[in-house]
């Protein structure tokens, strides 16, 4: 992957399960802001070969639905934790920092911004209207960090 | 018949480092002796009814909302049944070279992931060592360089993917009689760059699964282990071919139950069974019938059914493979993983031949033809043979869809393997330690099952493993 920044954002989820594609909505959309100070990627979900991408920046934000967290989102560091198990469909945040650390020599900080989603459990290509409301709340603060990036250090008060 | 009422029950749920979800219930009687064990698929089908009234064009982009796991397998699949919807039986070199560039794409990298990263663990530490071990940071810590391979071979596949289908999400490269798109020099160089080291590593990759297998011999040979039937996709001069062929199923020795049968015929070989205790069916061959027609998929059904492999290394690897059971088909649970990486290597020298052939840079991208209302679309995904059938009436919407995918195939084999190692290892015991039970995953793990892609469904929980007495109580619990 080409460096682009020094943020990389990750959105995942699938499009095709409702509000599970939040986390790819985000990324398309600030991916059509084309700023240069962050580069972003999209998947179905975290796979280990995120690891070596994650490694080259200095700030990855995981950006992903969240079933119950906080409305209309949360923001959270992720400490690298080394995973006992897990399948290419669960690769959490916390390994692939891991990951990042030990196997690419890594210095990445990693943070978690999960948006809350409501709808999940059938096939369909939209977002419920209140996920989508979160996610334009989540929109505005990725504008506000690409401004100022020590925003991601501060007490969270997105409400 | 003992009722199941009055035995203990143990369930493992779901199966780790699986690719999806599943449960596994081992019945105990009061001497810990199993009596049953069975797999479980717990969540729903839907796909097919979702897919129905959308525009025929649609099918190769919605059908990779299956799962995240493999979805060019699915938008393969459901562009070759377009193909034959929009009457195109050949496509252009440059449409059928870039679609198959994607798909050994495909196929390396899942390969490689399940080899290097899900099944690794085991292999080089032992099914039953210190499971704060047996993991992938445990071979993180020990081979910092088998972990580093898997994730730079699985990258590999990917970016191969993103540039023939155009993106990692919803790709859109196959599109009914064609593809959208062809390969540029730049993005053929950055390939050809890494091409070496890919091989290198494959090679080293067989090397690894072949000398377990064969230093281990004695040990796996029984593990999971039964005679079965196989099939697979086959050229019609008898080659390995992932991408497209007829049908072939042999026996357990070798002998042909049917060849070269044109995938439109699928329905004449091929039938499913419903079992009132699973969501999953369970294909046999028709002309053997449910009890003994049910057969094996994936790199082992594939390695054992075809004459030969077209590609020079693999073809060597395969030989060594096939010489270890006398060239009759090789029947070992445990022999899957070397089968995955022969074609592991298979894949990248294809993916080689195909970079350097300038059809990938041709503009002739699609054929059109006379439409047709119906459409099956055949190909060998990392896990096996996947089956994708449409129709599509006069409106251009699909009002019927009909997936056969590859862990549907493998349902029964999985639960005979499961059977097998549990009255091996676990019956008797008088206590089950996680070990023991890793055992049945390990099992479960040779076959690289989906079971999300399986059952179309999602989620997620930890290892949860249950031991509930003859009255129901849980006397003991297990989570990782």
């Amino acid at each position: 992957m080409e460096r682009k920044g020094n943020i990389l954002l990750i959105g995942y989820g699938n499009p095709g399960r409702l509000d599970d594609g939040l986390g790819p909505a985000l990324a398309a959309e600030v991916e059509r802001w084309q700023h240069p100070g962050i580069h972003v990627d999209s998947d179905y979900q975290l796979t280990v070969e995120d690891a070596g991408d994650i490694a080259a920046y200095d700030i990855v934000i995981f950006a992903d639905a969240s079933v119950n967290g906080k409305e209309p989102y949360f923001l959270h560091p992720v400490e690298p934790k080394p995973a006992l198990s897990f399948s290419s469909h669960s690769v959490e945040p916390e390994a692939l920092m891991h990951m990042a650390h030990t196997l690419f020599d890594g210095q990445t900080r990693g943070y978690v911004l999960g948006i809350r989603g409501y709808e999940f459990n059938e096939f369909g290509e939209r977002l419920s209207e209140r996920a989508a409301r979160n996610l334009e709340r989540a929109l505005q603060y990725i504008g506000l960090v690409l401004e100022n990036p020590q925003l991601l250090d501060a007490p969270q008060d997105a409400a | 018949m003992q009722d199941t009422q009055d035995l203990k029950r143990i369930v493992i749920e779901p199966v780790t480092r699986v690719e999806g979800h599943g449960k596994v219930t081992i019945l105990l009687d009061e001497q810990n002796r199993v009596k049953q064990a069975r797999l479980h698929i717990v969540e729903f089908r839907g796909f097919e009814r979702f897919i129905q009234g959308r525009p025929y064009w649609e099918a190769p982009v919605l059908v990779q909302r299956l799962c995240g796991i493999c979805p060019v397998s699915h938008h393969l699949a459901a562009a070759k049944a377009m193909d034959m919807i929009v009457g195109v039986d050949t496509l252009t070199p440059t449409a059928e070279k870039m679609r198959r560039l994607m798909h050994y794409g495909q196929i390396f990298q899942s390969h490689a992931l399940h080899f290097f990263h899900l099944a690794s663990p085991d292999l080089l530490f032992g099914f039953d060592a210190d499971v704060a071990i047996r993991n992938v940071i445990g071979v993180a810590a020990k081979h910092k360089d088998l972990a580093v391979q898997g994730v730079m071979m699985r990258k590999f596949g990917q970016e191969i993917i993103k540039a023939t289908a155009g993106k990692k999400i919803h790709g859109t490269g196959a599109i009914p009689g064609g593809i959208n798109k062809n390969l540029t020099i730049e993005e053929r160089d950055s390939f050809l760059k890494d091409i070496d080291q890919m091989r290198e590593w494959s090679r080293g990759a067989v090397k690894i699964a072949k000398d377990y297998t064969v230093e281990n011999l004695e040990a796996i040979a029984p593990f999971g282990s039964f005679d079965s039937n196989h099939l697979s996709l086959i050229r019609e001069d008898g080659a390995m071919d992932l991408y497209h062929g007829n049908l072939r199923a042999i026996d357990a020795q070798g002998n042909k139950i049917f060849d070269q049968v044109e995938c439109t015929q699928y329905l004449d070989y091929i039938a499913e069974e419903v079992r009132d205790w699973s969501y999953m069916k369970f294909p046999f061959i028709k002309s053997i019938g449910p009890e003994n027609g049910w057969y094996r998929v994936g790199p082992l059904a594939r390695v054992n059914a075809c004459d030969f492999i077209d590609t020079p290394e693999a073809e060597a690897a395969r030989k060594e493979f096939m010489a270890v059971t006398d060239g009759k088909p090789n029947n070992l649970t445990m022999a899957y993983h070397w089968a995955r990486m022969i074609e592991v290597l298979h894949s990248i020298e294809k993916m080689h031949e195909l970079l350097e052939d300038a059809d990938l840079q041709g503009t002739d991208l699609v054929v059109k033809g006379e439409r047709r209302p119906e459409g099956i679309g055949l190909l060998e995904a990392p896990r096996g043979t996947l089956f994708h059938h449409y129709r599509v009436d006069e409106n251009d919407q699909v009002t019927m869809a009909n997936l056969i995918v590859s862990t549907t195939s493998n349902n029964e084999p999985m639960n005979r393997a499961v059977t097998k190692v549990a009255m091996d290892h676990i019956s008797g015991k008088p206590e089950i330690s996680e070990g023991l039970l890793n055992h049945i995953e390990v099992a479960i793990r040779a076959y690289d099952p989906c079971l999300s892609c399986a059952t179309h469904a999602l989620g997620k929980m930890p290892l949860v493993v249950r031991l509930v007495d003859a009255e129901g109580n849980e006397v003991a619990k297990k989570s990782t």
